[in-house]
């Protein structure tokens, strides 16, 4: 169970991480589905190289977190699945990015279908200024679902989910606005879970929320695995030890030119193994604390 | 300026530091300056309030003796004691609705997809220069298009000289109104909204139907207010297209036959009075004018109640 | 959910429902046309002015376009001077009365006035851009000459320029003040603040600082308000007077014609002429002209408004 055991080589210090780590996923053994998949992934903004250089895959039903400095891409990356970088203006995309062996930037991919499959989480909370039910009732809405009994199913499954319904069950009429930053977040995941995607994209989602908040939401990423895909995009290096079953380590390198920084995946490995025996020296710095 | 004095045995200043931290309290400079800046903005505002009272003064007689008489009869530039403003308000009202109808969508759809659509497209770039140089546009150059295009060449569809004419020219007058406050109402709806509705797998159409809009509603309500506010003080215009400055024999025509017919509103209906001479066309001719002064500027308080309310702390 | 795929199974087809799709791409492009329809305008316009005013400009004889007795159209004098400076004139009393007061109001708004006061009397402000203009043309003949303009020049006529240009003035002042003081408002606070730090009292501050630090956005305001009083029309048709033409003069005591009193006067006004005639055309040929100089200084204010922008 003590994954810590395992991982102690005695040449190397131990990295000061007061945390329990997550159990690694018997992985190796079968293989895992493959929901995600990039190659040669890089993200330009106008002729700006912003990330470089991005292969990995995600693997269904795992928690999957991309940790790294300020400036390394990670939020453009994990915006690439969801097609949500085609909101920037001068945004481009090369490489590619395979939705089960699908290149999601092709000619025929239509971006409402993939962000219905593929929903996303943001960093502040943004419910819409409407009731609660009617944040939740808009994305099957616009999918086709009219009847009133079937909405209501799928609001209260959702809020289950998200772990608000008895919170809210009361007042499903009210605004959402008047909902707590944390209820406001799961919220928003209900909202995300409503339109039954396969996969959560999940951009800092607990920056802008209390440390209780925080961990319930991080219990409620536990949960909720089990039936989707979950990226995480985080800051907070621990919270990435915590929950997630692979982390993806980026940086910045400064240009030729030197004037600007490029961000690129450094390292991807299971959760563990980047936490106690990183692969990559700047890993490890960035990991125990050297920098960043 | 000078902020102290200093003593000239080397340094030390020679006033006490209690009198040069006090002295400020008698800036008589600076206060008569302030004065002078307040009185130009008292004497702006002065000028609206003289004006209301001599219309009023002018007018007293016409408020005190026949007030309804006044506002039911139709325009009468031969006989001063008959005249009456009815046949302007009228034609105000129905100028104002051909307004509505086609100046509010097609602006606030411009608007949308300048801020929705096109972003920071060449097009989108070369619309807005052109809306803000239409905003400058004299308003006789508004009339000349009037005449020129709705009167003459699409005579057949606006049957002419006619309340569809004059209102085609006052919507071309006021869509940039319309354009630009509805972009701001839009630009003010936060893009997290948008990323929210568009990231559980809505179309544009839907997130701008469901949630941009209803967003910037109150916005585009006040600019359409202060459009139609605008519409209905133009003379110009109207003038050149047609309007009848004189008594318009409605009789007993339909809806339809004063759609598609001759019209008139108040700007006219004051213009026609005004040119009569004779003091009790001096007092007719400040009631008319009081009328549409008083309706222009109830509209426009609206809007800006509207917006001060409206105005959300996102 | 109806249009749910199992994921993983087979190939995956990422399409959305064709109708919700056909909807979007409808949508967008009633959008686009919309947007299409404000360049409709402006061709239209240009197109409109453009073919009259050139035909007019051939078929004249330039001789009359100079140096004539007067704006006469009916007799075939057009002569632009006498617009020109009616024009000039008229805009030039009107600058004289909206300046001080625009700018005044404008610096008090912003400097000086408290949150509470500056609430209510800015509305007040925005109210007064809506008096119409034909109201102000009222309160010019009736008011203004008599008590104003006549009360001090005795010898001013029933109608004449002076009056016009003072309601011109009274027109303008909105948009000076409410232009500039959007420029001296986006003087970051940070400026002041280094002023009084050094000791430096509001008067100072709002003169020496803020007001040189916004001075792009004030003489766009200034442009602006004289594009405003260039293209007055309803006042200058109805108080400047001259009736079935103009004299060439310079004393604004006398009534005289603007460009706008002149195409007024053709178009509704004592020139009106049926037909296909050059004085009608000379309708047009003023209107280019008018378009084109309210279009060269609104151009000028927005490049002068995109400065101030981009430094702040």
């Amino acid at each position: 169970m003590d994954s810590m055991s395992e991982t102690l080589p005695d040449e190397h210090p131990t990295p000061h991480l007061d945390v329990t780590m997550h159990e690694a996923p018997a992985s190796d053994a079968a293989p895992a589905t493959m929901v995600f998949r990039t190659k040669d992934l890089a993200v330009y903004y106008g002729g700006f190289r912003a990330v470089r250089d991005v292969d990995l895959d995600i693997r269904k039903n795992e928690i999957t977190a991309f940790i790294g400095p300020s400036g390394c891409g990670k939020s453009t990356v994990i915006r690439c699945f969801d097609r949500m970088n085609d909101l920037i203006d001068g945004a481009r995309v090369e490489g590619q990015v395979l939705y089960h062996g699908v290149d999601l930037y092709g000619p025929d991919v239509d971006p409402v279908e993939v962000r219905r499959r593929i929903g996303m989480v943001f960093q502040k909370p943004n419910p819409f200024p409407k009731s609660i039910y009617d944040n939740l009732a808009f994305g099957p809405r616009v999918n086709g679902i009219k009847k009133r009994s079937e909405l209501d199913a799928i609001v209260e499954r959702s809020l289950k989910r998200a772990a608000l319904w008895d919170e809210v069950k009361d007042r499903l009429k009210e605004s959402a606005m008047g909902l707590s930053g944390g209820q406001q977040q799961r919220l928003c995941i209900a909202r995300c879970v409503a339109v039954e995607p396969e996969v959560i994209l999940m951009d800092e989602p607990c920056s802008a929320l209390d440390p209780i908040a925080t961990a319930r939401i991080e219990e409620l990423m536990q949960e909720i695995k089990l039936e989707y895909t979950i990226v995480i995009v985080t800051h907070n290096m621990q919270q990435a030890a915590r929950v997630s079953d692979r982390t993806a380590f980026y940086t910045t390198e400064l240009n030729p030119d030197g004037d600007r920084r490029t961000g690129r995946l450094v390292e991807f490995n299971p959760t563990a193994k980047i936490f106690s025996n990183p692969d990559d020296e700047r890993t490890e710095q960035y990991v125990t604390g050297r920098f960043g | 300026m000078a902020l102290t004095t200093v003593d000239q045995t080397g340094g030390v200043p020679a006033r006490s530091l209690t009198e040069s931290l006090t002295s400020g309290k008698s800036d008589v400079k600076g206060r008569v300056l302030e004065a002078i800046l307040l009185g130009a903005l008292l004497c702006s505002l002065g000028v609206l309030l003289v004006l209301v009272i001599d219309l009023l003064k002018r007018s007293w007689g016409i408020w005190t003796e026949r007030p309804l008489d006044f506002l039911t009869s139709g325009t009468n530039i031969s006989n001063a004691a008959e005249a009456g403003v009815w046949q302007g308000i009228k034609g105000t009202i129905m100028l104002c609705v051909v307004v509505a109808i086609v100046a509010i969508p097609l602006g606030t759809a411009c608007a949308v997809y300048l801020e929705e659509y096109a972003g920071r497209s060449r097009f989108a770039r070369w619309t807005r220069i052109n809306v803000r140089n239409l905003a400058g546009v004299p308003s006789i150059v508004y009339g000349i298009l009037g005449l020129a295009i709705f009167v003459k060449a699409m005579d057949s569809i606006t049957q002419g000289r006619t309340v569809f004419a004059g209102g085609l020219a006052l919507s071309a007058l006021v869509l940039p109104i319309v354009v630009i406050t509805a972009s701001e109402a839009l630009r003010a709806v936060p893009r997290s909204i948008r990323e929210g509705a568009l990231g559980v797998g809505a179309t544009e159409w839907e997130t701008v139907r469901h949630h941009v809009l209803p967003a910037a509603a109150p916005g585009i309500l006040t600019g359409t207010v202060l459009a139609l506010s605008r519409a209905a003080g133009e003379a110009a215009p109207i003038l050149l297209v047609g309007a009848v400055t004189g008594l318009l024999r409605t009789g007993n025509q339909s809806f339809w036959e004063q759609l598609t017919g001759p019209f008139t509103a108040m700007p006219v209906v004051i213009f026609s009075y005004a040119r009569q001479t004779g003091e009790a066309f001096r007092e007719v001719t400040a009631a008319a004018a009081l009328v549409l002064l008083v309706v222009i500027i109830l509209i426009n308080s609206v809007a800006i109640w509207l917006r001060n309310r409206y105005e959300r702390k996102w | 959910m109806a249009v749910a795929a199992p994921a993983g199974a087979g190939a995956i087809v990422l399409r959305t429902a064709t109708g919700r799709r056909r909807r979007d791409r409808t949508m967008r492009w009633v959008f686009r046309l919309a947007a299409l329809m404000t360049f409709a305008v402006t061709i239209t316009i240009i197109l409109t002015l453009a073919v009259d005013a050139w035909e007019f400009f051939s078929k004249v004889d330039k001789s009359v376009l100079w140096g004539q007795i007067g704006w006469f159209p009916r007799r075939g004098f057009f002569d632009l001077p006498t617009l020109i400076v009616g024009t000039f004139i008229v805009t030039a009393i009107a600058m004289v009365v909206a300046i001080p007061l625009g700018l005044g109001a404008a610096i008090y708004l912003s400097e000086y006035a408290q949150p509470r006061v500056r609430r209510i009397l800015k509305p007040v402000l925005e109210v007064l851009a809506g008096v119409p203009s034909v109201v102000l043309a009222f309160f010019a003949i009736a008011f203004i000459n008599p008590n104003i303009v006549r009360r001090f020049f005795e010898r001013a006529d029933v109608f004449n320029l002076a009056a016009a240009g003072l309601a011109v003035g009274v027109l303008s002042i909105p948009i000076i003040a409410s232009v500039s003081e959007d420029a001296l408002r986006a003087v970051p606070m940070s400026l002041r603040e280094a002023s009084y730090g050094l000791g430096a009292r509001r008067a100072s501050t709002a003169f020496r600082v803020v007001f040189p630090a916004a001075i792009s956005g004030i003489i766009a305001a200034l442009v602006l308000g004289v594009s405003r009083a260039v293209g007055e029309v309803m006042v200058v048709a109805i108080a400047a007077g001259a009736v079935g033409g103009a004299l060439f003069h310079f004393d604004p005591l006398l009534p005289g014609q603007t460009m706008t009193a002149a195409m007024a006067a053709l178009g509704f006004g004592s020139d009106q002429v049926a037909g296909d005639n050059l004085a009608f055309q000379s309708l047009y040929f003023l209107g280019a002209l008018l378009f084109l100089m309210t279009l060269l200084l609104n151009f000028v204010a927005d490049r002068l408004v995109a400065r101030v922008r981009e430094e702040y």
